[in-house]
């Protein structure tokens, strides 16, 4: 019997947890996680490069929605735990969910906090600590207008630098002298503040902030010298506070943090704390190296293995703005005991302090050049006697014993124990080993395999010298990632050589690009044959064993083996006689689940596979062709009642969305599109988060395209107006076949547009007409071989194997 | 060993699949690239998916519900998953296929 594991906050320590705790005893207990956050978790870390626009927030999820599944875990999303009852062992959230536990982990994380001044609670007032405050920081730098951040800390100055990136005018304001005044000393302070004006963000240090001023929203923030400082936007980042209300509230022991001994238990035994709300020890941490070290202790409480214990370490502290390297560890204060070796070399903008107690660094502050972190990291923790090396300690691990200045040597030197990702723990040697034993060879690899460089990616560079080390001049940082374990060949190389080598079968691919595989894998063989249907329509024979079964037999394949199946209904629009149909099949052939699916038409669920072609055979006589609810091709083109009915309808949106439905169908595309017509800006066919979609306006009809609202959610971006229906699909189309041409296999259009860029598709399709005509043409060309119904293709016969088992046997065997 | 024909090999596309009923379920018969033929369980080890409507490369199939890879000759999941499904005895003589049925038997016992 499985226990029950409640998990209180589903943050980067708790995920982490997770993974030791599934590894270790996968199936102890079940495991049920409350978020306050509607969401799952993610890299908060990497919130800042979400914030500057250098990653998307799908690039930082830790486990996705698929992760929970496979491993049975319960997430309840949005859901903020009120209440611990320790005397019944249950929990109860906000929305009324009580769920009851045998061992429960507390793991709410921190609040910012909010420096109590007048006018903190007007709209326009963010802090710094989740997706949502990042959103709406992104709103709010639409404006392109004045943003100040309280805080000149590591929170406040990654916040500046994404505002500033956003084109927002940021000033920072910090109480203190200097900036990070906590992690640096004055003079590394100061060359920060020197950086961070050259980025156009005003510092201004000794800012003590009186109140937050404006009428209904903020439009200033006042200093106690009564200067204002004007702002649409005030993002607070002065500090965090460890979420121990709830805690507390259920009688916990709690200090600063939630008081946990050194196995992360609190003061009641069937609880655990751990996470930022946790203290250990007397301290409370703010970084992620700790927390996971939190994460790997309670695992191995909860797992009944081995008997680990928390010891308090100190972490490096980096900041994650492109182009200003900082590091700082330990304790750099000055004492009587203490000694310190300095270098400056201004005209590089470089800094580097080491303080010493009896031969032993105990504090390091780099700025400009922090390459030897790690080494002195690795002294600092090893305690090791540095007199012999004292004249050149300063100048970094490469010029002990005065030979190299090779930059690789320095990474070669250090030692196998050496900690190269602070966040995750990963020394050297287990970076080493896992690319030669496992045959790792890129970052990603590295990544997926030991996890170092998967945090804040701060020791990225290091972990690509590892690689340069290990492997050589096999290692090629700039390499592409390979379309699968088949190929070295990234998508675009391969579609690239497909053209200029004139390759026209899948073996003639595999053969002239020196595939590894004999036949390939379920992941080349569906692109490959995808790109050779897109760039030889006429010549290619499409190889349905390259295809996903659900391409293969036309019809969606379900859990339980059924299929389901989904005519088209152009444009949404259907008829007596159509449902008539569809009600006389669904009796027919005893269809137990009819649905209106969410694409504007109707899903037959549950058909067994032989019954298939009788079905398409029916639906054929009422003039019903294949919806490609399964396909990497054109799904639906929702439209709304536009100007026949409705009475803010400014052009036909119903007949346009047919238009292309019509025109459109039968296509394959790299992954699957789906479009929408609106009648007027109202959008009810809710054409703005479509892979192509049109607003229709009294003045013609905007085309929007790149927006999803699947796995990611993304409103669409404009491509532009035009006047006619006539050039509205002519628009439409060259868009489609740019990406049919250009996109990688499984890559929805938002993706390829990101990569590509919006100005590049307009220059393409809307500024140059000769080649939006020729991709047209193109498409049209290629839908003659496309728009074939493969419905009534098989009603007459082909692939009749796919729906009959070989044989039956053994059966007058069994009834004996 | 009691060898039950089942048909073909015609029947089957290279890099495909097709059923056999039995008492005990479907069995999936594989025919690879270079025309070796396998049977297994169509019953992948994960949740039961069908694996004659997998994707085959190599001597391997790929499952069509959460893509599990698995091996036509010893009937293991490959690669991180664990996991493996029956494989039964198959020959092929002549072009004809034929499977043992002692096999099938000894599952039901
Ligand atoms: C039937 C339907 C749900 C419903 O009952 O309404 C549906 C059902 C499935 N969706 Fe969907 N999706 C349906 C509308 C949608 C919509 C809404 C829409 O199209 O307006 C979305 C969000 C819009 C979008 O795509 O951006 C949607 C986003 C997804 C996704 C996420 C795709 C993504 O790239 O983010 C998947 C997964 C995938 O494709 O890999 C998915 C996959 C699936 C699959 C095919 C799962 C699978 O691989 O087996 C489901 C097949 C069930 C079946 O056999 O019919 N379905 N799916 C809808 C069919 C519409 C149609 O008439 O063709
Ligand atoms: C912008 C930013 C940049 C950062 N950069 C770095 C960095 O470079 N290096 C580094 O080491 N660290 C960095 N950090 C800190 C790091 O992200 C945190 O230390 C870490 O995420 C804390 O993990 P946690 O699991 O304790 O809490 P969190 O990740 O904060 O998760 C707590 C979760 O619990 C939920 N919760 C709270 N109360 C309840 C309740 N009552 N019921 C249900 N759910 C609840 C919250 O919604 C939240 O999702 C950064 C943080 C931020 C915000
Ligand atoms: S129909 Fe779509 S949302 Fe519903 S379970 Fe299937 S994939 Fe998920
Ligand atoms: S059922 Fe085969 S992979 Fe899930």
């Amino acid at each position: 019997m499985s226990q029950k594991l409640v998990i209180i906050g589903n943050g980067m320590a708790p995920g982490r947890m997770l993974e030791h705790l599934l590894e270790e005893a996968p199936d102890r207990y079940a495991v049920t996680i409350f978020n306050a956050e509607p969401r799952v978790n993610y890299d908060r870390i990497m919130l800042s490069p979400v914030l500057s626009g250098e990653k998307a927030f799908e690039e930082i999820v830790i486990h996705g929605d698929g992760w929970y599944i496979k491993h049975g875990i319960t997430l309840y999303k949005g859901h903020r735990i009120v209440a611990i009852d320790r005397e019944a062992k249950t929990v109860t959230s906000d929305h009324g969910v009580t769920e009851s536990y045998d061992r429960l982990v507390i793991a709410t994380g921190s609040v910012p906090f909010i420096i109590p001044v007048p006018g903190k609670d007007l709209p326009g007032v963010l802090s710094y600590r989740d997706l949502d405050d990042v959103n709406a920081m992104l709103l709010a730098a639409q404006s392109r207008a004045k943003a100040v951040v309280i805080g000149g800390g590591l929170l406040g100055l990654e916040a500046a630098a994404g505002l500033k990136e956003r084109g927002m005018d940021v000033t920072v304001l910090h109480v203190m002298p200097t900036l990070m005044e906590r992690q640096l000393d004055p003079a590394a302070g100061y060359l920060l503040q020197k950086a961070v004006e050259a980025r156009g963000i005003k510092v201004m240090t000794k800012a003590n902030t009186k109140a937050i001023v404006g009428n209904g929203k903020v439009e200033g923030v006042e200093l106690m010298d009564g200067t204002i400082i004007p702002a649409t936007l005030v993002v607070m980042a002065v500090g965090i506070r460890p979420s121990t209300a709830l805690a507390k509230d259920a009688g916990l022991e709690v200090n600063r943090g939630i008081v946990v001994d050194d196995r992360m238990l609190t003061s009641d035994p069937a609880i655990m704390a751990l996470g930022e709300c946790a203290e250990v020890g007397g301290h409370v941490y703010g970084l992620v190296a700790p927390l996971y070290e939190m994460a790997r202790v309670a695992a191995a409480g909860l797992a009944d293995g081995e008997d680990r214990r928390f010891v308090h370490s100190d972490t490096p502290t980096k900041l994650k703005v492109t182009g200003i390297d900082l590091y700082s560890l330990g304790d750099f204060a000055d004492g009587e005991d203490r000694e310190e070796i300095i270098l400056r070399d201004a005209s590089a903008g470089i800094y580097k302090r080491l303080v010493l107690q009896d031969n032993r660094i105990i504090g390091t502050v780099l700025f400009g050049e922090t390459g030897d972190g790690a080494w002195f990291n690795d002294l600092k923790k090893k305690a090791t006697d540095i007199s012999q090396m004292r004249d050149t300690l300063i100048f970094g691990q490469a010029f002990q014993g005065g030979v190299s200045s090779d930059p690789l040597a320095a990474v070669a030197a250090l030692a196998d124990d050496a900690e190269i990702c602070g966040c995750n723990g990963v020394c050297k040697g287990k970076i080493t080993g896992a690319i030669t034993t496992k045959g790792l060879t890129g970052l990603d690899d590295v990544r997926a395999h030991t996890k170092a460089s998967a945090s804040c990616g701060s020791c990225t560079g290091l972990v690509e010298q590892l690689l340069k080390l290990t492997l050589g001049e096999a290692y090629n940082p700039a390499a592409v990632q390979p379309m699968c374990g088949c190929t070295g060949l990234g998508h675009d190389d391969v579609r690239r050589l497909i053209k200029a080598k004139g390759l026209k079968t899948i073996p003639a691919i595999m053969q002239e690009l020196e595939w590894k595989t004999s036949c390939g894998c379920a992941k080349c063989r569906p692109a490959l044959n995808y790109y050779l249907v897109c760039d030889w329509p006429d010549q290619y024979a499409d190889d349905y064993q390259s295809r996903f079964i659900n391409e293969r037999v036309h019809a969606n394949i379900q859990k339980d083996g059924t299929y389901s199946v989904v005519p088209r209904m152009w444009g949404g629009v259907t008829s007596a006689n159509e449902l008539r149909a569809i009600a006389d099949v669904v009796d027919k052939f005893e269809i137990p689940m009819v649905k209106v699916t969410g694409g504007q038409r109707i899903d037959m669920l549950g058909i067994r596979k032989e019954d298939l072609p009788a079905v398409w055979a029916d639906l054929g006589k009422a003039g019903f062709v294949s919806g490609h609810a399964y396909a990497k091709g054109l799904r639906t083109v929702k439209t709304c009642v536009g100007t026949d009915w409705c009475r803010f309808g400014t052009q036909d949106s119903t007949g346009l969305g047919i238009r292309i439905e019509k025109f459109m169908w039968g296509s394959w595309t790299p992954a699957k599109v789906k479009m929408a017509v609106s009648g007027c800006p109202r959008n009810c066919a809710e054409a703005t988060c479509k892979d192509v979609g049109v607003v229709c306006v009294d003045s013609g009809y905007e085309i929007h395209f790149a927006g999803a609202a699947g796995l990611d959610i993304k409103g669409t971006e404009v491509l532009g107006l035009v006047k006619t229906e006539d050039e509205a699909l002519e628009v439409i189309v060259a868009l489609v076949q740019m990406y049919r041409e250009q996109a990688r296999y499984l890559e929805r259009i938002y993706k390829w547009a990101k990569r590509i860029g919006t100005a590049e598709i307009q220059k393409q399709i809307l500024d140059d007409a000769e080649k939006r005509r020729a991709y047209f043409e193109r498409f049209v060309f290629s839908q003659k071989f496309a728009q074939v119904d493969p419905w009534s293709e098989r009603v007459s016969g082909k692939d009749k194997h796919e729906f009959r088992p070989m044989a039956s046997v053994g059966f007058a065997e069994a009834a004996e | 060993m009691n060898w039950i024909a089942i048909g073909t090999i015609a029947d089957i596309p290279p890099r495909g699949a097709r059923c056999v009923a039995t008492p005990q379920g479907k069995i999936a018969i594989f025919r690879t690239a270079d025309d070796q033929v396998f049977a297994i369980d169509d019953h992948c080890p994960h949740k039961g998916g069908p694996l004659s409507q997998g994707i085959v490369h190599g001597a391997a199939v790929t499952c069509p519900l959460h893509n599990w890879v698995i091996s036509l000759e010893t009937g293991k999941a490959l690669g991180a998953d664990e996991g493996a499904v029956r494989t039964i005895p198959v020959k092929v003589e002549g072009g004809r296929l034929f499977i043992a049925l002692e096999a099938l038997a000894s599952k039901a016992a």
